[in-house]
């Protein structure tokens, strides 16, 4: 049978074994995966106010991108191609707060530039190659 | 109780049930707001309810988690604690930072990073604190006279939590890098080394309890956690099927995370086997069914419900819909809300001298806080399942299939109610047995002597 002493070699050993080919796949995927898929040449200052944006502002608290976050309000990663820049533009400071189909968003006050800004980063997410994600429906009942 | 010192731990499973009631009442505030209830809008949003929700979570396990460490570590290493002032200068320090986070969120002051919402600034706080009491439990296991396999166990998965919260910390310009070490938080604690921690607590559970020789106990232990990072460290690789990063890691996530369940199963089959062949004579009947509940309902929620999801075919549709929220709250209340509860069931009657471990209360408040929470997920579940048929599959927007799925919110908010009847029990219970006492000292010890071998 299977001594302590073996059990723990079989801890030590297969968690610094896993962590290895684990920083290495981590290095890979940071040094050519992620410049590639996420176009990263295309942040630009815009794209960057615009993370700041969405992160200090927690829309990540009711919306999902690349479906991450909350269930509560739709996912955004293509809402640049499925409902352009004007339209969520004025999503943002409306008064009252925009209230879509009985959900309520927060009243946001926004400058025009910060507009743009969320508007380019959601554009820049709506490009990234994320290996299929969001899946195409089958049928498309809304459309 | 052993020492005076493990005193200590009380304040720290006291937060932890102030902070899991509060954590109980912006459940609600969302679930109504799923159902078109909403009117808190205004002063809590839901953006300001979930970051809360969330982290409370989190906090009041970490609570539990350093309560367990200040009362176990003492006892395994045979020693009083090393510094009880600093012990308490962390509980304040702790309380007051959980606090000013909480406070935060309700006037804006988060980030947009799920589960770490706590801001920058206030994660330096956090990192200090956990230093000192890392360097509190450290140093108390250097002064001991024995250094146990579940003491190290133990203490291993708290400092290997610690480190893991830096990565977190850096700003990313790149989302998705920013994504990806948010994960390495999220994925490598709860599916890494909280399973350490939980390992640890549970085998000292159990070699209490039951009686088994301590050996045994831990050679199992030492094949649980090594199965835990065989399988957790790559399966980190669920979290990045779709963020963008390369399609490698929707082979390696898929095949590790597959086998994840292996070491929650490993859990079930161990505390259930060490049970059996124990002595049944402890009289802590609710602690032995904390104990045994978090061994079953961890497999059944992290373990079955995780693997329901985790293939990319499957995940494709279900990544980012109400289906991993059903996994979500299994799987945390059986893991480590559970494992809280079972260590403050078997500490309090030690501390207290109170012998409050089979009465009717405990044992109503485990089984309405079991089903109350079996039927939220089922809830959760139902939801989550229609909302991926019909945006996903049939291709309806958002809030379409949302109006739809509303019922499932009025089950759920009926499931939530049971479990909430459980949990006011349960804190009832631990209210009735006061405040630690040194009278307490050197009682309960009679039991060690009934070790089976
Ligand atoms: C009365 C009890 C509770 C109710 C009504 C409730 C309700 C909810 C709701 C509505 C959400 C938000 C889903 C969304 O993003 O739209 C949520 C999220 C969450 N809750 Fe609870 N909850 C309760 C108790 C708990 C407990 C006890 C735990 C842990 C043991 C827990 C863990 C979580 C987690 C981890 C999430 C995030 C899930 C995810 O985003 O996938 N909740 N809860
Ligand atoms: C006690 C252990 C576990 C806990 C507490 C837990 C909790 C959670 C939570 C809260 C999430 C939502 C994360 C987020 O979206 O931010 C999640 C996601 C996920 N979990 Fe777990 N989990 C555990 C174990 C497992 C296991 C063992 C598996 C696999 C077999 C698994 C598979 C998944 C998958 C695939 C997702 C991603 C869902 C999505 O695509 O949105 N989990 N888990
Ligand atoms: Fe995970």
């Amino acid at each position: 049978m299977l001594s302590k002493k073996q059990a723990k070699m079989f801890f030590l050993g297969g968690t610094a074994v896993f962590f290895l080919i684990f920083i290495g796949m981590t290095v890979d995927t940071l040094v050519n995966g992620v410049p590639k898929y996420t176009h990263a040449s295309q942040i630009d200052d815009q794209v960057r106010l615009g993370r700041h944006l969405w992160d200090s502002n927690n829309c990540m608290g009711c919306h999902t991108i690349m479906g991450e976050g909350a269930y509560y309000a739709p996912e955004l990663t293509k809402v640049y191609e499925r409902r352009g820049p004007e339209y969520i533009k004025t999503t943002f400071n409306f008064p009252g707060g925009w209230r879509p189909n009985g959900r309520n968003m927060v009243e946001y006050n926004f400058t025009e530039q910060e507009k743009e800004a969320l508007v380019a980063f959601l554009k820049w997410v709506g490009e990234s190659d994320l290996n299929g994600f969001p899946p195409k429906p089958s049928v498309q009942l809304d459309k | 109780m052993k020492f005076k010192s493990q005193k200590v731990a009380y304040y720290f499973f006291a937060l932890s049930m102030l902070l899991f009631s509060l954590q109980i009442v912006y459940g609600f505030i969302m679930a109504f707001a799923h159902m078109g209830f909403d009117g808190l809008h205004e002063w809590i949003p839901f953006n300001a309810a979930t970051a809360t929700h969330k982290n409370l979570l989190v906090v009041w396990i970490l609570s539990g988690f350093m309560g367990a460490g200040y009362f176990i570590i003492p006892d395994e290493s045979d020693t009083e604690l090393w510094s009880v002032p600093l012990a308490l200068l962390q509980f304040y320090s702790f309380a007051i930072v959980g606090v000013i986070a909480v406070v935060g969120f309700h006037v804006g002051w988060f980030e947009g990073r799920k589960f770490l919402e706590i801001p920058r600034p206030l994660d330096y706080l956090v990192a200090l604190n956990v230093i000192l009491f890392l360097v509190i439990l450290l140093m108390t296991m250097f002064k001991g006279k024995k250094r146990t396999t579940t003491a190290w166990v133990l203490t291993s998965g708290l400092v290997f939590a610690a480190l893991l919260y830096l990565p977190g910390m850096i700003w990313f310009d790149n989302h998705t890098v920013d994504s990806f070490f948010r994960w390495w938080v999220v994925h490598l604690w709860v599916e890494g080394v909280w399973e350490l921690i939980m390992g640890g607590i549970l085998a000292y559970l159990l070699i209490k309890l039951t009686g088994v020789d301590r050996e045994v106990i831990e050679k199992w232990l030492y094949v649980i956690v090594g199965l835990t990072f065989l399988s957790g460290i790559l399966g980190t690789g669920h979290h990045y099927y779709f963020i963008g990063v390369p399609k490698y890691w929707l082979i390696v996530g898929g095949i590790f995370s597959s086998l994840e369940p292996l070491a929650f199963l490993g859990m079930t089959l161990f505390a259930i086997q060490m049970y059996r062949k124990g002595n049944k004579k402890h009289p802590n009947k609710l602690a032995i069914y904390w104990t045994l509940s978090t061994a079953v309902v961890s497999f059944l929620g992290a373990g079955l419900l995780g693997l329901a999801h985790t293939l990319p075919g499957v995940n494709l549709y279900t990544h980012g819909t109400l289906v991993t929220a059903m996994h979500g709250h299994l799987a945390f209340w059986g893991a480590y809300a559970s494992l809280v509860l079972a260590i403050i069931s078997y500490s309090m009657p030690l501390m207290t001298g109170r012998k409050i471990f089979d009465n009717t209360i405990g044992h109503m408040a485990f089984w309405f806080a079991n089903i109350g929470m079996i039927g939220m997920t089922m809830a959760f579940a139902a939801a989550g399942v229609a909302q991926v048929y019909m945006e996903r599959i049939m291709g309806l927007e958002f809030m379409k299939a949302q109006l739809e799925i509303e019922p499932h919110f009025f089950v759920l908010i009926i499931a939530a109610t049971v479990f909430s009847i459980g949990v006011t029990l349960f804190i009832i219970n631990f209210l009735k047995f006061g405040s630690p006492v040194d009278e307490a000292i050197g009682q309960g010890e009679e039991f060690s002597a009934l070790q089976t071998s």
